[in-house]
């Protein structure tokens, strides 16, 4: 009964299907199957076909705003039972997102927190125009892991460097990983400004952000270790 | 006959207007505080952050702006006509990258590359007008909004397309604007600067494009509608989708900007794109995005609006035959559009980077769209039965008084950036990226500081060091000479 559950979960995400994603997390858990055997076996195996199908570029974005859409139905369903278990879902971080204070450019921004969300981080965009408290505050209050910064004119992307300062002031800045991105920003420019990553598009901003949380379980353990 | 491109025909321009207008009326257009008192004496409607703009009050603010304005240059002669059919070119702005003359390679732009490139400019009468092309980054970021415009109304006399990057930032560069004007009254009078605005897609005046217009119709200083719909993204994804938004987002806008001052001069402008489903991006060079310029420019001049585009742009990362074919193709498009102002040559890579090889292998596009422009005309009572009846059969039209008097006339001459040498034999010709090299080399060579009367570079000097002092910035970059500079 399984395999072919899993298949047909797997393609209700490739094929952006909400509906059908929902009444498949609906069924599973009917038929007594674990919430995570669900997420682990049928529907992110979808999204990672989607991810695997939009590098190639058989997919395009249209389709891959429809798959994120029923991964967010499926999962709807799948979260109610895991709460209800007591377990927890298997996030891959929490991301808090923004563009630089007096910039309102906001579609890069958005599309990195599509993409993150999709591939199972939990994401809080806090918009555009964002001061560097800002920042700090929505991480304290979320606990987030990671804080993404976007600036796309030569004249905000300092404020990049205000945000760190913030983290840094509220006394986060250990416990957060800082990952910046927009046209005028390089690689250099992170590593000037002391933060922990960049990535130049949307696709490598998740290889990024699960490098980052690789990197921050490692310290931790490290942390237990000492 | 002058040649022309239209892609709409008047029933779909009157369908467009006709959505536009409900648009604004609901769902409305955001629009920020600054704006909510003057929209409201007007009899739009405000709810929260949305305005509901009737119709009436929109056609009302259409019929006060003016069909036509001129641009000045320093001396103070009209230099760009806005209005009906004529056609204008100037570099693209705002670049955040140049790429290196030696190297090839994209790497952040100084000072004295924005010198280099507006010199270049300078000697190209293909370009009506100079942009501020580039921001500087060896001058710190709190500044480089105005130093770029300081840097190019000291090193020409061409009018300028120029932005402020906040709602402040733009009293700043007026204030320069009117130093170098001899005055805020002789500057609203003589405009040498048209500015562009972005209202942020969909329908939204942001708090720094609300306040820009605003302030900018005020000041009397021309305003440039700069209105990026991105179809599929922020915008519809029907080219005419996105035509409806942008006039939209124009008409809203006029709407502001005539009730903050009736009949002050605007342009009906934009940057709309597609955006590239695969990657992500915004495709300057995109046919589609061409399209889209041409359509939205047409709805403006049904309107009887002066019009702008973003075009002669490209996307790819080098001076390579993509971003040749890519600005061929739309400065012919724009030129046949009869689009006033045509921004954009030079650029690569979205807008993000400039190269003064390409503003100079653009030119060369340019020249030939203005050449295509002049059309096929009659210059000779016979056509050809005279010429033949001089020549009878024996061919040497070479000979003819004709061909000596009207050559000149019917052919363009491209500079030697285009080859049209015999074939080396060797194999040695230079490719284009060198010819455009020694070309803008030459330019820079020939190229004179156009003068500024004493009393007005000593305030615009003054202005400078004052506002860079407070900056941290002792020297000033790009006046204090640059390597290669002459004067
Ligand atoms: C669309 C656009 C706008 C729209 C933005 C709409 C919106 N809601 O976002 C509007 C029209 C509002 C706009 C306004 C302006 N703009 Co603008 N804009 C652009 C344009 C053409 C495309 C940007 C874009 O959306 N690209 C598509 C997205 C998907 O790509 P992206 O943003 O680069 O994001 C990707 C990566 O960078 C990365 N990324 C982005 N953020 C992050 C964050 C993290 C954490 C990570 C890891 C990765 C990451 O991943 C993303 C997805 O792949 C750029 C040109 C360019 N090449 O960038 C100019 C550009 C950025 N704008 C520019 C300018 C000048 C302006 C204005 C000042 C113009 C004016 N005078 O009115 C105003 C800004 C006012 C202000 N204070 O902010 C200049 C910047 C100049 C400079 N040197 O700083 C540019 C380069 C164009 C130009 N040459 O003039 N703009």
């Amino acid at each position: 009964m399984q395999q072919p559950m899993f298949s047909a979960m797997r393609q209700s995400i490739i094929d952006g299907l909400p509906a059908t994603a929902t009444s498949l997390a609906q069924q599973a858990l009917s038929l007594g199957m674990a919430p995570l055997d669900a997420i682990n076996n049928g529907f992110v195996p979808g999204m990672e076909a989607v991810g695997d199908q939009f590098a190639k570029a058989q997919m395009f974005l249209p389709d891959m705003m429809a798959s994120a859409e029923a991964m967010r139905g499926a999962m709807a369903v799948l979260e109610v039972e895991l709460q209800r278990q007591g377990t927890e879902r298997p996030m891959a971080g929490i991301v808090v997102l923004g563009t630089t204070k007096g910039d309102i450019h906001e579609i890069g921004k958005q599309l990195v927190g599509t993409l993150l969300s999709a591939n199972g981080f939990r994401v809080y965009d806090l918009g555009a125009d964002v001061p560097g408290e800002k920042f700090a505050a929505k991480a304290l209050e979320l606990s987030a892991d990671i804080v993404g910064v976007s600036a796309l004119l030569t004249t905000t992307m300092r404020n990049q460097k205000t945000v760190i300062e913030a983290l840094e002031k509220a006394g986060l800045r250990p416990q957060i990983k800082v990952m910046v991105g927009g046209a005028p920003v390089t690689r250099r420019w992170a590593e000037e400004i002391g933060a922990d990553g960049y990535a130049k598009d949307a696709m490598s901003a998740v290889a990024l952000a699960r490098r980052l949380m690789e990197g921050k379980a490692q310290s931790a353990s490290a942390a237990v270790l000492l | 006959m002058r040649p022309k491109l239209e892609l709409l025909d008047k029933p779909l321009i009157e369908r467009i207007l006709d959505e536009a207008f409900q648009l604004i009326r609901g769902p409305g257009v955001r629009i920020a505080p600054y704006g909510f008192d003057l929209l409201r004496s007007g009899g739009a409607s405000i709810d929260g952050d949305v305005a509901r703009i009737p119709e009436a009050l929109a056609r009302q603010a259409l019929a006060t702006v003016p069909q036509e304005f001129f641009l000045y240059d320093r001396r103070g002669d009209p230099a760009v006509h806005y209005g009906g059919d004529d056609v204008h070119f100037d570099p693209g702005s705002s670049c955040l990258n140049i790429l290196d003359a030696e190297t090839q390679q994209a790497r952040p732009a100084q000072s004295c590359d924005l010198v280099r490139l507006v010199q270049v400019a300078e000697m190209l009468p293909q370009f009506s007008a100079q942009s501020t092309a580039m921001v500087c980054n060896d001058v710190p970021a709190e500044i480089g909004d105005w130093y770029r415009l300081l840097l190019v109304l000291w090193h020409s006399e061409k009018p300028v397309v120029t932005g402020a990057f906040s709602a402040s930032s733009l009293h700043t560069l007026l204030e320069l604007l009117a130093l170098e004007s001899g005055g805020a009254e002789a500057l609203r009078q003589k405009p040498r600067a048209v500015f562009d605005v972005c209202p942020s897609p969909p329908l939204n005046w942001s708090e720094f494009a609300s306040q820009n217009m605003i302030d900018l119709a005020r000041a009397g200083v021309p305003a440039e509608i700069v209105s990026m719909p991105l179809a599929g993204a922020t915008a519809p994804v029907t080219l005419l989708g996105s035509i409806v938004q942008h006039a939209a987002e124009c008409i809203s806008g006029i709407t502001i900007h005539q009730l903050a001052c009736p009949g002050a001069p605007m342009v009906w402008g934009g940057a709309p794109a597609i955006f590239d489903m695969r990657t992500g991006t915004t495709p300057m060079g995109a046919i589609e995005t061409a399209m889209l310029d041409l359509g939205c420019a047409q709805v403006g001049k049904h309107l009887g609006l002066p019009t702008h585009a973003y075009l002669v742009a490209g996307d790819g990362k080098l001076v390579d035959a993509q971003a040749a074919m890519e600005s061929g193709i739309s400065a012919v498009l724009g030129a046949l559009a009869g689009i006033n102002m045509v921004s954009g040559a030079g650029m690569l890579d979205f807008l993000a980077c400039h190269s003064i090889e390409k503003l100079v292998i653009d030119a060369e596009a340019i020249a030939s769209a203005q050449r295509l422009l002049q059309g096929i005309e009659p210059r000779t009572e016979s056509l050809a039965v005279a010429m033949f009846a001089q020549t009878g059969l024996r061919g040497d039209f070479l000979k003819l008084k004709e061909t000596r008097a009207l050559f000149r006339g019917e052919q363009h001459f491209p500079s030697a950036v285009i080859d049209r040498g015999a074939p080396s034999l060797d194999g040695s010709a230079p490719d284009i990226l060198r010819r455009a090299r020694n070309r803008a080399d030459e330019l820079v060579a020939a190229y004179r500081r156009p003068e500024i009367s004493p009393d007005r570079e000593q305030a615009m000097l003054a202005f400078a060091h004052h506002q860079s002092r407070t900056a941290g910035l002792e020297a000033l970059p790009g006046i204090d000479r640059c390597r290669s500079q002459t004067d």
